[in-house]
């Protein structure tokens, strides 16, 4: 594995505060967040956490977007799937989607599409802790903790240790298996 | 090496189900647990998701089948395929039509998968080793060899209810002799680690040498049942009762018949499972079959998520 040495990366703990300042800020009651698979749904619990203490949120919500992929016909379904759990009504719903990290906005699609299939939100919203660019789809973050400009060969992966810390670091893509952050191009 | 198991290509990766017999324990768990994610699909507003859009599948069967045909077909429709039935006991088989000649016919018609019944045994196989790459086959039952996708719904069913393989005590009652669904549940339980299978059946019904699929032999039901956490009870097949295998229905229900009483045997928390169609009377006892012990139709609507489940593990697997 190649850990790139020579490109430094922020802090995750103090873009997630400045992401909780910015979302606090903005969003009403009964905002539902829904985190996207697996990077996204930490990032959501943590978010839902440091705002619920200040606003009435509906129940968290989870998207696995693993059915709603546009590269099944390429790569197959990934070996570890996770079931999505939405425990609100859509319907209605306002809807803050959390991932770690936008770059070709492929999940985000899919993510919403996904959304779309348990009914019709009132409007959806997205935060990410960083979007490194490279857009590949007219699609947008409301909330962002930090914008990165990161060679295209490089995958940036968003991890978690045992006591719930974020951290970020570096590969080359060809290293990475099976940790997507986004989907490929 | 040469690739011994045909369901397999040369990475190991699942390219048809065939049988249960031979696949990895990582294999098995991996349409679990895939299977596990789409039981919640069907609780939402829309009832499908995309991943199969364009695809086409053809169920073929040769055997009537309601449930598994039925099964097959919703869950090829909730993956959003196209799913074509052709019910071949009535069509081109009847016109002097060969078996492989059907199929390439339908595979021009740009068929991607192939979901067969067949009264014998190995069709399965024969149709996997004849079509072109990127055509998957999926074995819904051939004589008395394999059943796979019912033996997967009864691993899941298991799991659900109690949640892990190592510590169990699973019997398997009644025509294991016929049986292509006790076939690959023993091969499907003895993978997963379960350590102790039991058959119970009369002499008459067993297979000669079954101790040697890794499974303990019981011919009366007292002993068979004892601290058994799981029961999965099989069909009793009418015609069997014309031949040499047994006096009567009435004589086996009191043998073998699965009541109360008997199950009484097993541990208070054991389920009972039945692949259907039920007889009952004959293999189940009313009481049993619709007692609180029985999960024989949570078995039904979790066959639907294992389809799914198989039918896009196989159509992801890239040519």
């Amino acid at each position: 594995m190649n850990i790139m040495r020579n490109i430094s990366l922020p802090n995750p703990e103090l873009l997630f505060d400045q992401l909780v300042d910015q979302v606090q800020a903005d969003i009403s009651n009964y905002t539902a967040l829904v985190g996207i698979h697996t990077g996204g749904a930490w990032l959501a619990e943590r978010l839902y956490q440091a705002l619920s203490a200040k606003k009435s949120l509906e129940p968290l919500g989870l998207l696995s977007v693993s059915f709603y992929r546009d590269d099944f016909d390429r790569i197959g379904l990934h070996a570890q799937t996770k079931p999505s759990e939405i425990p609100f009504n859509v319907n209605g719903a306002r809807i803050l989607l959390v991932d770690d990290v936008l770059q070709t906005g492929r999940t985000v699609r899919a993510a919403i599409n996904e959304l779309f299939d348990y009914g019709r939100p009132a409007s959806i919203t997205l935060a990410t802790l960083i979007d490194r660019g490279d857009r590949e789809l007219p699609i947008c973050a409301q909330y962002i903790g930090a914008e990165l400009c990161l060679p295209k060969e490089n995958m940036l992966v968003f991890e978690r240790d045992a006591h719930g810390r974020f951290s970020l670091r570096l590969e080359n893509k060809k290293d990475v298996v099976n940790g997507a952050e986004d989907l490929p191009a | 090496m040469i690739n011994r198991n045909p369901q397999l290509d040369s990475h190991r990766k699942l390219q048809h189900l065939l049988t249960t017999e031979g696949l990895p324990a990582a294999i098995l768990l991996q349409i679990l647990d895939t299977a596990e994610t789409f039981v919640g699909v069907t609780e939402r507003d829309v009832k499908k998701v995309p991943l199969l859009r364009g695809k086409s599948i053809f169920n073929l069967f040769f055997e009537p089948s309601t449930r598994t045909r039925t099964t097959f077909e919703i869950a090829a429709k909730r993956l959003s395929a196209d799913v074509f039935n052709l019910n071949i006991a009535v069509s081109a088989q009847t016109k002097g039509e060969t078996l492989l000649d059907t199929v390439d016919n339908l595979a021009a018609m740009d068929a991607d998968m192939f979901v067969v019944r067949h009264a014998q045994s190995g069709a399965a196989h024969l149709i996997a080793k004849h079509v072109r790459p990127g055509i998957h086959v999926i074995n819904a039952g051939d004589g008395r060899h394999a059943h796979p996708t019912q033996a997967l719904l009864d691993m899941f069913t298991i799991r659900r209810f109690k949640r892990e393989f190592h510590n169990l005590r699973v019997a398997i009652v009644g025509d294991i002799l016929h049986s292509r669904v006790a076939r690959s549940q023993i091969h499907a339980l003895t993978t997963l680690g379960v350590p102790e299978v039991r058959v119970v059946a009369p002499k008459t019904l067993l297979p000669s040498r079954v101790e040697r699929l890794g499974v303990h032999v019981f011919h009366d039901m007292k002993s068979g049942l004892k601290d058994i956490d799981v029961l999965m009870m099989l069909r009793l097949q009418k015609e069997r009762m014309q031949g040499a295998y047994l006096p009567s229905s009435e004589e086996y229900f009191k043998n073998y018949g699965l009541t109360p009483e008997k199950l009484s045997m097993a541990k208070p928390d054991a389920i009972v499972m039945h692949p259907g169609p039920m007889n009952r009377g004959v293999e189940i006892d009313s009481a049993v079959a619709d007692g609180n012990q029985s999960v024989i139709l949570p078995q039904v609507t979790f066959g639907i998520a294992i389809r799914m489940a198989v039918m896009s593990i196989l159509a992801g697997q890239p040519v």
